[in-house]
């Protein structure tokens, strides 16, 4: 995308601090209502961490985030992004290779997926559609929550209490077994979850593997069977849980989302790292640069996760020392790595040898329950795990222009890299970490080494040094129940507002959380602009 | 690898007859639609010769153990306890709730061996009500196939073909025979509301059963028919099908898309007299109260439908295929919708254009007449309609 590289100070109405998705969908947002705004990345490219680069010449990466299912669609027709450019293309199957020489798959059609699980189990097999069918109820069961700004449990302002109204009617509208279930969700580990319903190890181990990612959770860590649903919440074409791969990966997201902004009148300036927040009388005014231009705002909007924006850019003195105290407590360790690869031929599975469909969907390394959970284990302790649980596509194999004919480009999501480890991340951990990876690719592919031309191996620290996401976690802050909804990030500042007036936040830090969603953006604009329910 | 659906154990037969490529889905396996380009032939052999359908990917399930008919009966709403071996039993089975989970048959094939047929998954529900009861079950669908011979001439062909007199062989009832060597259970039943057979067969056995069929069958008429041609003919005969003419309670998203056995006309499949059965207090108590809705036949009337088309200055369009969407019903005259068709075709044999439908109760009554909404040259229509007792088309000899 072309985006102008303004130059010094300047007034606007509203300033938006970072070029993510979050940021570009608030300032869009504002802009569309008619304000004149700006968003300042640090970067070259808007993005944050829904960039596309060509990181090795003639192969493009979706270098951090890598699928899409949750962004919602109230915004992809709010912005007309397919206007911009944005196209989806499915991502159908998810593949488990497993060690005995199997594989589980899912495939896009459910009588293939029923007659493959009944492979492994017959009661699986038909336990598979009611499970996803439940959970497909139980994603229609929290839409409204995902779509409303938390209303404060502890206030009585006519407001929060109306917003409260909402949640306990729409609740008490779900029948008796939908609300204990949902309960269930809240409050069990996904590998306890998924007991009560699969007897068959390799899919509980696949399924509780989307109940981790991005958190700083093994499949038995109670907690962890919300992350669960929080990946059925994906709408893609009114069907929930549709996975789904950008055109031009996920950078081409981020910029059609820019370009909505730009033809509202937005002005996205890249190479513009904001290092300070101005405030005057406990009140934002504006924005400093790290070249030292100032731009003035009576609205600064930061999409950055709340560390960085409180504990980076904002004056400790202007904030409350109890909010200070959340904010330091708030729990965003990062817990995965990337490794991005450049591929001159395809991988060769052991359990489906050559071409298939399985290569156009996802890849779950995740061959049993305790597989993952030792993987888990190693995090806990403070290393990357041995044997990691990844999540494996080839972008070349759904879009061919990715790579160059004939070449792919393989995205490997790896989990756990946790953001500290003993000793520190150094060049000789990222090797010894990227070798991991492979040696784990390789239980299953033999032949990856060989069909490596060259690769990107991305740390928790490598992730936060490019993105500037603290800690390296790529959801802005665990989606752990007890920061959710009322409590993203605080108690008492779930509603995009800051201690600090006119200064807002709008990143995945915020409700409804992470994944390439933009529910945080559209929201944080739309109480901004006034206009929020 | 290859994710193809597979065809049936007949497939080596069936495949080379199908002239159009004219496949559909069913339970996971592919079948004919039609064997020829149309399925006229295919229909009217149900009705003046014989047919032969495939029906192997119907689910089968095999109990077996002293507690087989225990757990048969705890499951269905029939009284399997009360029937005897050589007999099968048409049955819905139910939720808690009393909503239909499913319909098919129990044969009862020893006094510890029964079959179930199912048009759904089944086997976990059969094994979550087995706990505690000294009985297995199988998946049997796909080691059994099964074959439905249909129509006037069925046993005839069927006497030619195992060289058994059939004619002590009574409505839904079974008996074992050799079909020209090969073990078969014959079961006096169908989806056409004709006289009729299903054959079942190890699926290891189905090419020469087939052909056995074919060669005994192919003097009297007999013609490989598909599933466009049954489905006329289950329409006429007012059977319904499931995940057409009702949603399993278990796939129901909402309340309203589930139905209870007194909804679809199935009053007369509950043994509400059996001590336990899953679903039973819901039914009992429904049964108490005067039912909401009813599930019947609905007869669009010719002339006012072919009045619609001659204003336009077209001649009537009939479905000679069957449809399966949902279509309004209306009080006559009014906006108010009274229920919806769920099925309907146009009978080449009775030469009537028939529907089955969900009325609120009130409306149900034979001869009530009703208002459906028709599509004619892009326009929507109220043609008129009349509710008529089920089943449409009943010969004596289905039973004789």
């Amino acid at each position: 995308m072309t985006a102008i590289r303004g130059t010094g100070g300047g007034r606007y109405d509203a300033i938006v601090i970072g070029g993510g998705h979050n940021g570009l969908v608030t300032a869009a947002y504002l802009a569309r209502a008619g304000k004149r705004v700006v968003v300042l990345e640090r970067r070259h490219l808007v993005g944050g961490a829904a960039v596309t680069e060509e990181v090795i010449p003639g192969f493009r990466f979706s270098v951090f985030s890598y699928v899409v299912s949750l962004l919602r669609p109230e915004i992809i027709r709010d912005l007309s992004l397919p206007a911009h450019g944005l196209e989806i293309l499915p991502l159908e199957s998810t593949v488990t290779p497993m060690f005995d020489g199997d594989y589980l798959a899912a495939w896009p059609d459910a009588d293939q997926t029923r007659r493959e699980v009944a492979r492994h189990s017959l009661r699986d097999a038909e336990a598979y559609e009611e499970y996803s069918r439940l959970m497909g109820l139980m994603a229609m069961a929290v839409k409204p929550i995902i779509g409303m700004i938390p209303p404060d449990p502890t206030s009585l302002s006519p407001r929060d209490l109306r917003g409260l109204l909402r949640v306990g009617r729409h609740f008490q509208s779900l029948s008796a077994k939908h609300f204990h279930l949902l309960y269930k969700l809240m409050t069990m580990s996904s590998a306890d979850f998924l007991d009560e319903w699969f007897e068959t190890d390799v899919l509980k181990a696949t399924k509780s593997a989307s109940g981790i990612i991005g958190t700083f959770m093994g499949p038995r860590t109670p907690g962890s069977a919300y992350v669960l649903l929080h990946h059925y919440m994906g709408e893609i074409d009114g069907a929930f849980r549709a996975w789904g791969f950008a055109r031009g990966g996920t950078g081409a997201i981020s910029e059609s989302i820019g370009r909505a902004a730009r033809a509202f009148g937005t002005e996205v300036r890249l190479d513009a790292e904001v290092t300070k927040v101005r405030t005057q009388g406990g009140k934002a005014t504006g924005v400093v640069l790290a070249n030292g231009d100032e731009l003035q705002a009576p609205v600064v909007v930061s999409s950055l996760d709340p560390k960085r924006t409180f504990l980076r850019l904002v004056d400790e003195a202007d904030l409350p020392a109890d909010f200070v105290a959340d904010i330091r407590r708030f729990r965003i360790r990062g817990s995965s790595g990337k490794v991005n690869l450049a591929l001159s031929g395809l991988p060769d599975f052991t359990c489906l040898p050559g071409v298939g469909p399985h290569l156009r969907g996802a890849i779950s390394i995740s061959p049993s329950l305790e597989y993952v959970e030792r993987a888990y284990d190693d995090a806990k302790y403070g290393a990357f795990s041995r044997r990691p649980y990844m999540d494996i596509i080839l972008p070349s194999m759904i879009d061919p222009g990715m790579a160059p004919p004939g070449k792919h480009v393989m995205s490997v999501f790896v989990q756990y890299a946790p953001s500290t480890i003993t000793g520190g991340w150094d060049d000789s951990r990222r090797d010894a970490f990227g070798n991991a990876v492979l040696d784990a690719i390789a239980q299953f592919a033999p032949n990856i080494r060989d069909v490596i031309i060259d690769k990107q191996v991305l740390t928790p620290a490598d992730i936060e040094r490019i993105t500037g996401l603290t800690e390296g976690n790529i959801f802005q802050g665990e989606l752990a129940l007890h920061q959710l909804f009322f409590l993203r990030p605080s108690p008492g500042w779930a509603q995009y507002r800051t201690p600090v007036r006119g200064l807002w936040q709008c990143g995945s830090g915020t409700h409804p959380g992470g994944g390439i969603m933009g529910a945080g953006g559209r929201l944080a604009a739309l109480e901004i602009l006034g206009t929020g329910a | 690898m290859t994710r193809s659906l597979p065809g049936t154990p007949f497939h080596p037969r069936t495949a080379p007859l199908v002239e159009g490529q004219t496949w559909r889905r069913w339970a996971g396996f592919v079948v004919a639609s039609s064997y020829e380009l149309h399925h006229d032939r295919e229909y009217h052999a149900i009705r003046t010769s014989a047919a032969l359908f495939d029906v192997s990917p119907l689910f089968k399930y095999h109990v077996r153990g002293p507690d087989a008919v225990r757990l048969v009966d705890r499951v269905v709403t029939r009284d399997v306890a009360g029937a005897r071996v050589g007999q099968v039993l048409y049955t819905p089975w139910c939720d808690a709730a009393g909503k239909v989970l499913d319909d098919g048959t129990v044969s009862i094939l020893a006094p510890d061996f029964l079959r179930v047929t199912a048009a759904d998954p089944n086997y976990r529900w059969l094994c979550e009500n087995a706990r505690g009861l000294r009985v297995t079950v199988d998946d049997a669908s796909e080691s059994v196939a099964a074959l439905a011979l249909q129509g006037p001439n069925a046993r005839t062909i069927l006497e030619h073909a195992t060289g058994t007199d059939l004619a002590g062989l009574r409505f839904f009832r079974l008996q074992n025979a050799l079909l020209r060597g090969v073990p078969v259970t014959i079961t006096r039943t169908g989806y056409t509301g004709d006289l009729g057979y299903e054959i079942w067969m190890d699926a290891s056995q189905a090419l020469p059963a087939w052909d056995a069929l074919i060669a005994a069958g192919t003097p009297f008429g007999l013609t490989p028919a598909g599933i466009l041609a049954l489905d006329v003919a289950r329409i006429e005969a007012g059977l319904l099908l499931l995940d057409v003419d009702y949603v399993s309670a278990r796939k129901a998203l909402i309340e309203p898309q589930k139905s209870s056995p007194l909804e679809l006309g199935l009053e007369w499949t509950v043994g509400f007299d059996k001590p336990a059965f899953v679903g039973r207090e819901a039914l009992v108590a429904e049964r108490e109260r005067p039912a909401e809705w009813r599930f019947t036949g609905v007869e669009v009337a010719w002339e006012p439908l072919e009045a619609l088309y001659t204003d336009l200055g077209l001649a009537p369009r009939l479905p000679t295929t069957a449809w399966r969407t949902s279509v309004p019903l209306y009080a006559p005259g009014s906006e108010h919708q009274v229920g919806y068709a769920t099925s309907g075709c146009w009978s080449p044999l009775l030469k009537r254009y028939l529907t089955l439908a969900h009325l609120e109760a009130p409306y149900a009554e034979p001869g009530r007449e009703l208002d459906m909404e028709v599509t004619v040259e892009h326009r929507r229509k109220r043609a008129r309609a009349n509710v008529c007792a089920l089943p449409f088309f009943n010969p004596g000899r289905k039973r004789a």
